[in-house]
């Protein structure tokens, strides 16, 4: 019964999507206010049968309703219940049913934060987002329906989820990444809204802004959330395999890191405004490019649910519509908003074009290294795969390009500045960063020219940043007075900037110092690793919820004195039979100590055993924690605040409307 | 000239010289960062390079798998039912690899045609099978247990 009650909301959805994309689309065009005004009702009635679908769905995997196909082959009795839950969106059917929760959440958003958007705007926004929640609840309901159910044979439990999947991190990081995902459709509708009135302004840029910046901040944590996992959960200590799913997700990002950049021109000087909107329709658009790659099964990876031709072409064809119409829209309306302002090339303008042609820049490469595999088998002319070796080869120097550049970004000046100011500005932070550059690596053992090379370009960025809110704030003499001037934007930017100072450090020092001993141990046998002794203890055998495992103790002890005791597992899951490594890790500041077991070998109890020493990995999530934090702080700021308290909003949209 | 179309002509050549820098690094990228795709049958013909890196899959022989007893070395042979290969592995496998199952190799053929692999991949959960695989079995004509189609 709850099933079909879900079933049922869906479509209910879909209908009111489908209103929602053509009525309130009408209205603006016919310039009806009755037809506009319903754009944020529809909104909100599409987002509680959603909700209503999903929670339906929640339910039966909540009660093992193994009549439910979706139930039946992603969960099992024994699943601890949290796991039951997070399994809803541990399969294809599901995580397309949260995709449309999320986009729905997100509309109505729009729908409730905007009272000071003119109606005629805010109908277009959320037309366009109604259009495409028209083609993923439309997707869901032909091609992947999860309610459909095991009549008349009803297996007695269910195939189990996934152990890979049953993970805390996995609870939350589907959720994260679709909230940034699908969040890119925001500043996407925004963008389609905007050509459609033929009106792109600083006041456009202002809106779109904050929902760009949270969506972006959203999709950062989704991806560290995904490689810390990965980190831990996959058992070999790697945290960026450049696997095609992750780049499905990474492009995204790049590109939103690129809109974000652009948007901030925009607003602030009326700038960059076609290109803005060109990002903003690039960005969305590998949104759903990902969705593509990862749903339709034509990529090998954890992430490829299910092979099924038919859902691969629906989204195809979905991806068309959007990208093409978009991009004609864009053709026909884009010259007309063309901008008069000039700019000096040594201005803060130049800079954040530089920024975004490097991130354009990485983003094509990126899309060129994840589709040439497709591009060439579906030519027939062979299966190659593109491997890290490629990636790392074009990227890492594209962001060494990025860092030096970056630091003059705040201090820069909008319009016009000067090569002189900027270096009185950044003389001392430049010595000091050399200076850190030529001592710090040697705090560890060997001297690494790469690892000085990044605390070379991280010292810079943070000197820089550091320079920068000193100046702003007045020096020492407007010490806390000062330093309340600066709005929260400001401290978005820094936040985020020294987040990414940090990544790159952190991503040097793991790459160049990480120390891997892949070896057969017997218990009772040492080995070292980097100073570190792990003494293998033994082998017990533990029982959890729904699994056995074989657990390995390690005692690991540095100079004599205990450092921590790890105990990696080795499970067999009860319904599934497959078996998993469960890695044992002693995090720290500054190291991690990482332990997984491989298979037992011969007949005297020994094991293949992986020990990892691994230095500063966890500064890479630390970093993307504090970019997201700082894009979220941005949205605090007042300009954003002051617009929605200002404005009574009908007489101002009916004046925007002539 | 006009400082507006100056500058618009040091933007496109910013640009031009910045995308061919970039399409310089993929090219050299591209070299040798790759691999193709054989099937065993095609190895066993000859048809894959030696000494280049290349991947190698199909389903693991049954019994085929050996570890050595005092190091971390396996050795398994991968096939289409129509001919095998065999490979030698370093490491510590992963979790769904196991004899009757599909996996992936990638690594190097030697002289004697044994494949050097530097990694192994096996399929993801008990429902799925790598795509290469399946088209290397698709081409033999052969099913995942073995039986003539």
């Amino acid at each position: 019964m709850i099933p079909e009650m879900g079933h049922f909301a869906l479509i209910i959805a879909f209908v009111l999507a489908l209103l929602l994309a053509v009525v309130p689309a009408w209205g603006a065009w016919r310039r009806n206010v009755y037809a506009m005004a319903l754009a944020p009702r529809l909104a909100i009635g599409q987002l509680v049968f959603v909700a209503i679908s999903f929670t339906c769905l929640a339910v039966a995997f909540l009660q093992d309703d193994f009549s439910v196909a979706v139930v039946a082959s992603n969960s099992n009795s024994l699943l601890p219940a949290i796991y039951k839950f997070s399994a809803v969106w541990g399969n294809h059917e599901g995580s397309l049913l949260l995709w449309s929760l999320i986009l729905c959440l997100w509309t109505s958003a729009v729908a409730v934060f905007s009272p000071q958007l003119p109606l005629l705007v805010l109908s277009r926004v959320l037309s366009v987002m109604g259009a495409v929640a028209v083609g993923f609840l439309s997707f869901s309901l032909l091609t992947s329906n999860p309610f459909a159910r095991l009549l008349p044979s009803i297996p007695p439990d269910g195939n189990d989820l996934n152990p890979l999947l049953q993970d805390p991190g996995l609870i939350i990081h589907p959720p994260l990444l679709y909230m940034g995902y699908v969040g890119f459709s925001v500043a996407f509708a925004f963008a389609i809204a905007a050509l459609l009135g033929g009106r792109l302004d600083a006041s456009w840029a202002r809106w779109s802004r904050p929902w760009t910046n949270v969506a972006w901040a959203f999709l950062t944590l989704g991806i560290m959330l995904g490689s810390w996992w990965a980190y831990y959960e996959l058992g070999w200590g790697g945290w960026w395999f450049w696997d095609p799913v992750e780049n499905a997700s990474f492009m995204p990002w790049l590109a939103g890191t690129a809109l974000v950049h652009s948007l901030a021109v925009t607003e602030k000087r009326g700038l960059f405004k076609s290109w803005t909107v060109l990002l903003a329709i690039f960005a969305f658009s590998l949104s759903l490019l990902g969705t593509f790659l990862v749903r339709s099964g034509v990529l090998t990876s954890v992430h490829a649910f299910a092979t099924d031709p038919a859902r691969g072409m629906f989204i195809l064809v979905f991806l068309a519509i959007v990208v093409g119409g978009s991009l004609v829209l864009y053709a026909l309306r884009a010259p007309a908003v063309s901008s008069r302002v000039s700019f000096s090339w040594v201005s803060r303008e130049s800079l954040l074009l530089f920024n975004n042609v490097v991130f354009l820049v990485a983003t094509l490469t990126v899309l060129f290294g994840t589709l040439f595999p497709l591009f060439v088998d579906a030519l027939g002319m062979g299966k190659y795969s593109v491997g890290p070796p490629y990636f790392n080869a074009v990227f890492v120097p594209l962001m060494a390009l990025l860092a030096p550049v970056m630091a003059f970004g705040p201090v820069s000046r909008w319009k016009r500045d000067s090569t002189q100011r900027w270096k009185a500005e950044l003389l001392v932070p430049g010595i000091v960063a050399v200076v850190c550059a030529i001592t710090l690596p040697l705090v560890h053992a060997d001297y690494n020219i790469w690892v000085a090379l990044a605390v070379l370009l991280s010292a810079w960025l943070v000197c820089g940043l550091a320079r920068d809110v000193w100046f702003r704030m007045g020096g020492s003499a407007g010490f806390p007075r000062g330093l309340r001037r600066l709005t929260p934007s400001y401290w978005g930017m820094v936040l985020a900037h020294l987040g990414f100072a940090a990544c790159i450090v952190g991503v040097v020092a793991t790459s160049q110092y990480s120390i891997e001993h892949d070896l057969k141990m017997s218990p009772g046998e040492t080995d070292v690793v980097a100073g570190y002794e792990f003494r293998f203890l033994e082998v017990a055998q533990v029982r959890g919820p729904n699994y056995l495992a074989d657990e390995a103790r390690f005692e690991v002890t540095r100079n004599g004195e205990l450092v921590a005791m790890l105990a990696p597992q080795k499970r067999r899951y009860l319904a599934s039979g497959s078996v998993m490594t469960e890695a044992a890790i002693d995090p720290g500041v500054f190291r991690d100590l990482f332990v997984a077991m491989g298979e037992p070998i011969g007949e005297g109890g020994a094991w293949a055993i992986r020990l990892h020493y691994k230095p500063m990995v966890r500064w890479m999530w630390v970093g993307s924690i504090f970019m997201a934090l700082g894009a979220f702080a941005t949205v605090m700021d007042k300009r954003y605040r002051r617009q929605r308290s200002s404005a009574t909003s009908t007489a101002h949209g009916t004046e925007y409307a002539r | 000239m006009h400082p507006v179309r100056k500058q618009r002509l040091y933007l496109v050549l910013f640009i031009v010289i910045f995308s061919s820098a970039a399409i310089g690094l993929i090219a050299y990228a591209m070299r040798g960062n790759i691999n193709l795709f054989y099937p065993p049958t095609d190895v066993a013909q000859g048809k894959a390079p030696v000494g280049q890196p290349i991947r190698v899959g199909g389903m693991v022989v049954e019994g085929s798998v050996q570890r050595a007893d005092d190091s971390l070395e396996t050795r398994f042979e991968v096939t289409d039912f129509e001919a095998s290969v065999p490979v030698v592995y370093v490491g510590i496998l992963p979790d769904l690899f196991d004899e009757g199952q599909g996996a992936v190799a990638s690594g190097k053929l030697d002289e004697n045609g044994v494949l050097q692999a530097s990694e192994v991949l096996a399929k993801h959960d008990e429902n799925y099978m790598p795509p290469e695989v399946m088209d290397a079995l698709e081409q033999s004509g052969f099913d995942h247990k073995g039986v003539k189609q």
